[in-house]
Parts: C-alpha cells; structure tokens; sequence
C-alpha cells in the first residue's frame, strides 16, 4: 500500500515538474497535458495505438522486474526482445505453411526461447565465472543488434523490399488485429502481456522456486545456508527475465509487421527498466506504469504539430523526471527519520 | 572467567567529591511511537566505573547515544559535571571530555596506532603536523595509565585486545575524562579480559569515570562501583554493586524470576555418528586464521563443544561443514554426515540429510530483515509438502505454521507479517530456532546461539539445544561465550590459531584452564 502510495506521489510531482520545464519553454502545461491526453486516448485508434506501444513495455518491465527480485539488474532487454523477435520472424518465414491453429503458439514459444537463451548466457556468465551481469546483459544487446541485421539482411533478406527486413511470415503466424481499435495493431498479445503479469505475480509469490529467487535478491548468504543454490537461481532468473523480454516478439512480428525489421524498437529494453522502477517491480506497478509510459509516448507524437515550442522529446523528459522521483526514495527516508529505528 | 587479581571496589579515591560526572535527570527520548527512553534517572560519580545493563532495546544505547550528542533528547536534563548540557553533536561531547568506545572498532586498519590515535585531532606547529609532539604526548599517557601499545605497527597486525588499547589512548588523547565502553569485552580473551579491568582500574584511580555497557553480569559484580539497570526504557534499579548480585540484576532485567545456572544433564550419546570429519582444512581471509587440519567425531545424542576466542577458525570450519564442495570454503579433508560422505555434496543435498543450522551471523544468513517474519520461518523448508504441493508454496499455510511456532517457542510478537528485522534479536533466534527445529534434526550446527540475545530468551534457547540432545540429535555447539561452553556441553574442543589446541570432558576442566588454551598458552 505504502509503495503504492510512493509511487503515486512520485509520478505527480515528476508530472509536475514537467509542467514546470514546459512552462519554462514557453508553452502552457494545461495545452501540453491537453494535446497528450488527446494524442493518448482522442480516438479509438489513439486508444489502441497506447496500448500498442503499452504491451511491448509490459514485456520487458516484467523482464527487469524478475531478474531484480533475484538481485540482478537486467540491461539486457533489448537485446532479448531483439533475438526473440528475430527467432520468431525466422520461424515464420522459413516454416511459412504452418496451419494457424499451431503457427502462433510455435513462434510465441520460439520467440520465449530466443529472449531466453539471451538471458541465459549472461546468467551462467555471472552465476560460474561471476562476470558482472551489467556488462554482459548490455555487451549481449549489442552482438544482439548485430546479428540480427545480418540475419534481415543476408540469410532471411527480404527480396521485394528495399529496406532491412526479413521475409514475412506465413499467413498462419499473423494475430487478428481488433476491429474495435480502428486499425491499431491490437491484438491478442496484450492480453499475453497481462497474463504473463498474473504468471510472474503467481510464480514470485506463490511457488517455491520464486521464494527461492526472492531470497538470493534479499541475501545471498542466507540462501547458501538454507541450502538454496544462488547460481541456479541467478541463471533461471535470467532465463526467464529474456525470455519474457523475448515475447515482445509476439507484439511486433506476430501482431504488428509480419516480419522482423532491424530498429523495430524505440528502445523498449531500456524502457522497460524505468517501467519496473515506477512499477516498484510488481507486476500489477509494471502494467499500470507500462500503461502510462506507452500513452506518453502515444501522446507526445501529436506535441510537434499541436505546439509552437516543445516537441514529442517532452515525452522523454516527463518519462526522466518520474523516473528521478521515484528514484528520491532517500527522501522518504528523511521525511519517516525519527520513526525507524527505536532503541 | 577466574580473575587472578582482583580489582577492590571502589577504590577510586576521587569518588564522591565534587558534582557527579554524570546525571540523567528524568530524560525521556521517543522514536515514532515508542519511547526508547521514558523517564531516565541516574547518576555517575566521577572517578567511579559504573555499569549499564539491560537487554536489547531496553534503552541502554539511546541513553547513551544521548549523552555522547549522536541524539537529542524530548525531555529532560543531562548534566556532565553538574552543569546541563546540550550537545548538538558528538563533536561537542568529544571537546566536553566525553569519549566512547564502540563495540566494533573504529579504527583504520593500514594505519599505524600512532595516525590512527592522531587522526581527527592532529596536533600543529607552524602549520605542519607535528608528528613527534603527539608521538610524546602519546607515549606519556600510554606509559601513566599502563596502556603498552605499539606505535608503530599498523593496526591491523595488532591483537585485538591491543587495538582496544589503541582505542581507549586515541580518548585519553583528545583528554576524555568520560570514558563510554559498549560490551569491551565480548572480542577478548579472559586474558586480555583481565588485563582490560585492570587498565581500566587504573584510569579510576587517575580520576577517570567509566561507564560500562556489558551483558555479561559477572563483569559488572567483579568490576563495577555502581550500577544502572535499564528495562523497557526506564532505569529500573540504581544501586551500589556490593549490594547486589548477579542474580538479583538478571531478574531486574527480565522483570522476572530468570535462571542463570543452566547446567545439562550428562548426555547419553549413541554409537550412531552424527557428524565425522578427517583432516579438513581450508583458507582463512581477511587477515583471519584458516583452518588447520582438524579431525573429530560427534555422536548423535551428544553436545560438542568449541570453545575460543573468534576467528581462530571456528567460522572456517562451519562453512567447511556446510559447503563442503565449494573449493574456496574446503581446500582439504573429508565430511561424513550422519555416517554418509559429503564431501562433494551440494549445501542442498546435506541440510536435507536433516541437518539444522542456526548460523553465525544471524541477520545476514538466518532470516530475512527486511521480509515478514512467516518468509525467514519458511527459509530452506520452503519445498516441505506441508506448505504445498507440487512447488507451491502456499503463505496462508505458512503464517499458519508461524502461529503455531510462535506458541510453541515463544516468539513475541507472534506476528508473522511483522519485518524480521524488528523482532528483537531474541525472538529473531527463536524464528530461527522454530524452523530449524521444527524438522526434527539429526544433527545441529548452532554458531554464537546466544549472541546478542537477553537474558531471558538465552535461557529459553539454552534449554531448546538441551532437549534436541536428549531427542537424540547431535549437536556442535560453537560459542565465544565460555560460560555457554561450559554449561551445555558434553565434550569441549578448544581452537586456537585453526587448530585444536585441547580437548577436555563435562566437568573436567575449569574456566581458568579453557582460558589459558583459548589464548594458546
């Protein structure tokens, strides 16, 4: 409740001091706060379009939040969203006659898989030879980057396409689209999104292999006591953080384009980080800030033609005074001293 | 402990004259809702040693936390030599003349004694430092008071009953004629226990006043003129210390009848082996000794114990116990448990062999701080079939099966989703003590059981390791605390250096003779 609370606090006054740097540069908050609103939810399409942006964020928020729980800082979503979505776009093209009743479920799973394998090397990485997971998550989103421009633009090129891409997929991979949205790319991957949440919430708290995550993030050394292996437990987390991150490729190739092209994400991965943080890493906190960040983003593409001096980079800098808020959790502290710590 | 020389009390010849050294005068100090201190009255005579005891969160440390400055009180007066005072800071205490020394050193380890005296009070000439000045002053007071100190070995290098010297001239340096100590005692050897008091006579007899903060009762009757009894934030008895006695403190303490002499009844150990190990050796880090080569057998039914002073190896040999297959905690030797080899065993695979552990460092490896208490309960059970099936874990079970604990251990509060953290380190133990314990062990691995633990839950923990025994379990029992040692167990091992230096059986041996091997005589 009280995390709540915070988080609750912290997002108005960000939300505030982005009004005060819009007022700086000369424009009126009240006009900014308009134009994103309408930009975020004016239209069904807007509506849908926000959420399109919303379900990827959710992914990789989660993706962050898991691998905090176990005590690690997961920069690598990018990179895991990256080769899930390329694993998928390879399933679909090279297999293009899969019948649809299976076709989606093959290439979510392979998507899953390639996110985690992603995950997974860093993981072991950190868990047998303890290189920093820092380094190696964000050093994998580069050789991620690589590969998968090679992959768009010489195995799997796409040959009626001038630009970097992948074949498409067969008919059968591709998700309806929701009429009710007015043509924004809506599908069944959101509710994947919001089911993955309730998973996470129901495998941390629920399971013994998500307590034992919990306690390698809380003490190492009280694991090692009670028998719990922390480099098992830092590697599934790991696995399972890229693999979440990976499902981002159900977003985009499956629901969206059809294909993988290079740049697909406007950063996603490193998004997801300041999803997690706002979200407090719970997974209802996750889609919520997930929800806010993805209208933002949605809102702020209208803010260059609707305004004379800011443009859709007020997005980011509202995005970076939340995340600053959030991050004053010191504060808390200064305004609570006196009440911790009797004796 | 066997004090050799007796220190007469009082003998301060400047007690009583003049206004006390210090006076609480009603002193009331609140965090949030509760008060840490209600009401505190008491008085210090200068030139006296007077002794401050309680159990955790009775007040001791907030009292004094205020009179060195660290805090401000809500109410009330502190007067320092009969004028009140109000210190905005420790500073102010410090150039006041009041001076404390922390349970856990504050000193800089590379640093020779002499900088490390220096440091913060660095005494000039012409803008430099003046290095051989100080090196005088230091020495005149090091040779008038008996504190032989090394100068110049960085302190790191310097035993632990030296650095404690260095730490008490570092006072006399910036001229303290209030001298603070919180537990000085407990990283000491009953040698260098007995050479502490002595030097702390001394600085009585030089007009010093000295308060004391101890949980070790038999400290405060040998050593003391007065003492403060602190319960539940009130000062509840102030009394000379020859008018008193350990017992009657302890029950003050407690505010109830408390046994002080727990004594096992004799063991009844079994063929069957609890616990073997051959020539197991490993690396010691951290300037600490390793561990040589040591070899013993435990039965179940039977209570082992390792006495020594700490890190003489007994934190190596536990974690060679427990992470046998881990190279950087074993680097030689074999571990039988319960008579199967677990050499290269994973730490999972021998708790479930029924293996308890109630480890060293509580806090850090035997809950969860900042968890609800039900989630450090749960620790390491977590995939008992009586908390869910199939890898659930179900926490409506677990709060259940922390209720019940609560009652059957006495857990205060028995409030599952309070912060482990915030139970007192008592009731910590006893969490700790309900789980492990909770799953019928073979053989128990308890390290510092009683550390910073009350008078009243050492007593309730002492008989819980008692009664494990009887059940036939074996138990290796590794305390500092001599008086553990000797009451609970069945047969001592002293370590010193990483090795067993002795061994002795119940009721063979007296403190003085475990206090000599401990200090490798």
């Amino acid at each position: 409740m009280r995390q709540l609370l915070r988080s609750l606090v912290a997002l108005v006054a960000g939300l505030a001091l982005g009004s005060a740097v819009a007022a700086c540069a000369g424009e009126s908050p009240l006009h900014i706060w308009a134009v994103l609103a309408k930009g975020a939810f004016g239209s069904r399409n807007d509506v849908g379009m926000t959420l399109f942006y919303s379900t990827p964020l959710i992914f990789t928020g989660l993706s962050v939040a898991m691998a905090f729980h176990a005590g690690l800082f997961n920069i690598g979503a990018e990179g895991q969203l990256t080769m899930g979505a390329l694993a998928a776009a390879a399933v679909g093209a090279v297999l293009p006659g899969v019948p649809a009743f299976v076709a989606p479920w093959l290439a979510g799973g392979v998507a899953f898989l390639g996110g985690a394998v992603w995950g997974a090397v860093p993981g072991w990485l950190r868990a047998r030879r303890g290189s920093h997971e820092v380094i190696t998550t964000m050093m994998f989103n580069f050789i991620a980057a690589g590969i998968s421009s090679y992959v768009a633009l010489h195995p799997l090129a796409n040959p009626d396409s001038q630009n970097p891409e992948t074949r498409p997929i067969g008919p059968g991979y591709q998700l309806a689209q929701w009429a009710v949205f007015g043509g924004a790319p809506l599908g069944w991957a959101l509710p994947l999104a919001l089911l993955a949440a309730g998973g996470c919430w129901l495998y941390l708290w629920r399971t013994a292999a998500g307590y034992e995550l919990r306690v390698v993030g809380q003490s190492e050394a009280a694991a090692g006591v009670a028998g719990i292996s922390p480099a098992r437990v830092r590697i599934t987390a790991l696995t399972l953080a890229g693999g979440l991150a990976g499902l981002v490729g159900v977003v985009e190739v499956l629901g969206n384009s059809g294909r993988f092209k290079p740049g697909f994400s406007p950063q996603y991965g490193a998004m997801g980080i300041a999803v997690a943080l706002l979200g407090k890493n719970h997974p209802a906190g996750v889609v919520a800030a997930a929800l806010l960040f993805g209208a933002l983003h949605k809102g702020a593409a209208d803010l260059d033609m609707e305004t004379e001096h800011v443009t859709r980079d007020m997005a980011l800098i509202l995005q970076a005074l939340v995340i600053l808020s959030v991050c004053a959790d010191g504060l808390w502290g200064r305004i609570g001293r006196g009440r911790v710590n009797p004796g | 402990m066997t004090i050799t020389a007796p220190i007469s009390a009082p003998a301060g010849g400047a007690e009583g004259a003049g206004p006390a050294a210090v006076e609480f005068q009603n002193v009331s100090k609140r965090f949030g809702s509760v008060a840490a201190n209600d009401g505190v009255s008491f008085t210090v005579p200068r030139g006296s040693i007077c002794g401050i005891v309680g159990e955790n969160g009775a007040g001791k440390s907030t009292a004094m936390k205020l009179l060195y400055g660290m805090i401000r009180p809500d109410q009330g007066r502190i007067l320092v030599g009969g004028v009140e005072r109000n210190w905005r800071s420790p500073a102010e205490a410090i150039a006041a003349g009041i001076g404390m020394v922390h349970q856990h050193f504050m000193l800089a380890g590379a640093l020779d004694a002499l900088d490390n005296i220096l440091v913060g009070a660095e005494p000039r000439r012409r803008g430099m430092l003046d290095r051989g000045g100080a090196r005088r002053t230091v020495e005149e007071l090091s040779q008038a008071y008996g504190l032989a100190v090394d100068l110049d070995r960085p302190v790191e290098d310097l035993p632990v009953g030296v650095q404690q010297r260095v730490e008490i001239l570092k006072l006399l340096f910036r001229r303290a004629e209030i001298l603070i100590l919180d537990e000085p005692s407990a990283v000491l050897t009953p040698i260098e226990v007995t050479a502490l008091f002595q030097n702390l006579a001394r600085l009585r007899a030089e007009g010093k006043t000295i308060l004391l903060i101890t949980h070790k009762l038999r400290e405060i009757m040998d050593f003391t003129d007065r003492v403060a009894v602190f319960r539940a934030g009130r000062v509840v008895g102030e009394m000379a210390t020859s008018t008193t006695s350990s017992q009657e403190l302890a029950d003050l303490m407690v505010g109830r009848k408390v046994s002080l002499q727990m004594s096992a009844s004799p063991a009844a150990p079994r063929q069957e082996s609890a616990l073997r190990v051959e020539a197991l050796a490993a690396g010691g880090h951290g300037g600490r000794s390793g561990l040589g080569e040591v070899s013993f057998e435990l039965k179940q039914g039977e209570i082992l114990g390792i006495a020594g002073v700490e890190g003489n190896g007994q934190s190596e040999l536990l974690r060679a116990i427990l992470f046998p297959s881990d190279r950087a905690c074993r680097t030689r030797g074999r571990v039988w448990v319960l008579g199967r080899e677990v050499t290269d065993s994973q730490p999972g695979e021998i708790r479930s062999l029924g293996v308890a552990v109630i480890p060293e460092d509580r806090l850090r490896e035997g809950i969860l701080p900042e968890r609800p208490a039900a989630e450090s309960f749960v620790l390491g059970r977590q995939r008992e079939d009586s908390f869910g099936r199939w890898g659930w874990l179900d926490p409506a079970r677990v709060r259940a099966a922390f209720q019940a604990a609560a009652t059957q251990f006495d857990i205060r509060p028995p409030d599952p989703d309070l912060s482990a953290g915030r139970f007192s380190g008592g009731n910590q133990q006893k969490i700790v003590l309900a789980r492990e314990f909770g799953r019928e062990p073979r053989l128990v691995i308890a390290a510092q059981p009683t550390r910073g633990v009350d008078v009243g839950a050492i007593e309730a923990i002492h008989q819980r390791i008692v009664r494990v025994r009887d059940e036939g379990a074996g138990v290796l029992l590794v305390s500092s605390e001599l008086d553990e040692i000797l009451a609970l167990s069945d047969r001592i091992l002293v370590m010193f250096n990483g090795r067993f230096v002795a061994e002795f059986a119940r009721g063979r041996v007296t403190e003085r003779e475990i206090g000599l091997k401990m200090g490798g005589a």
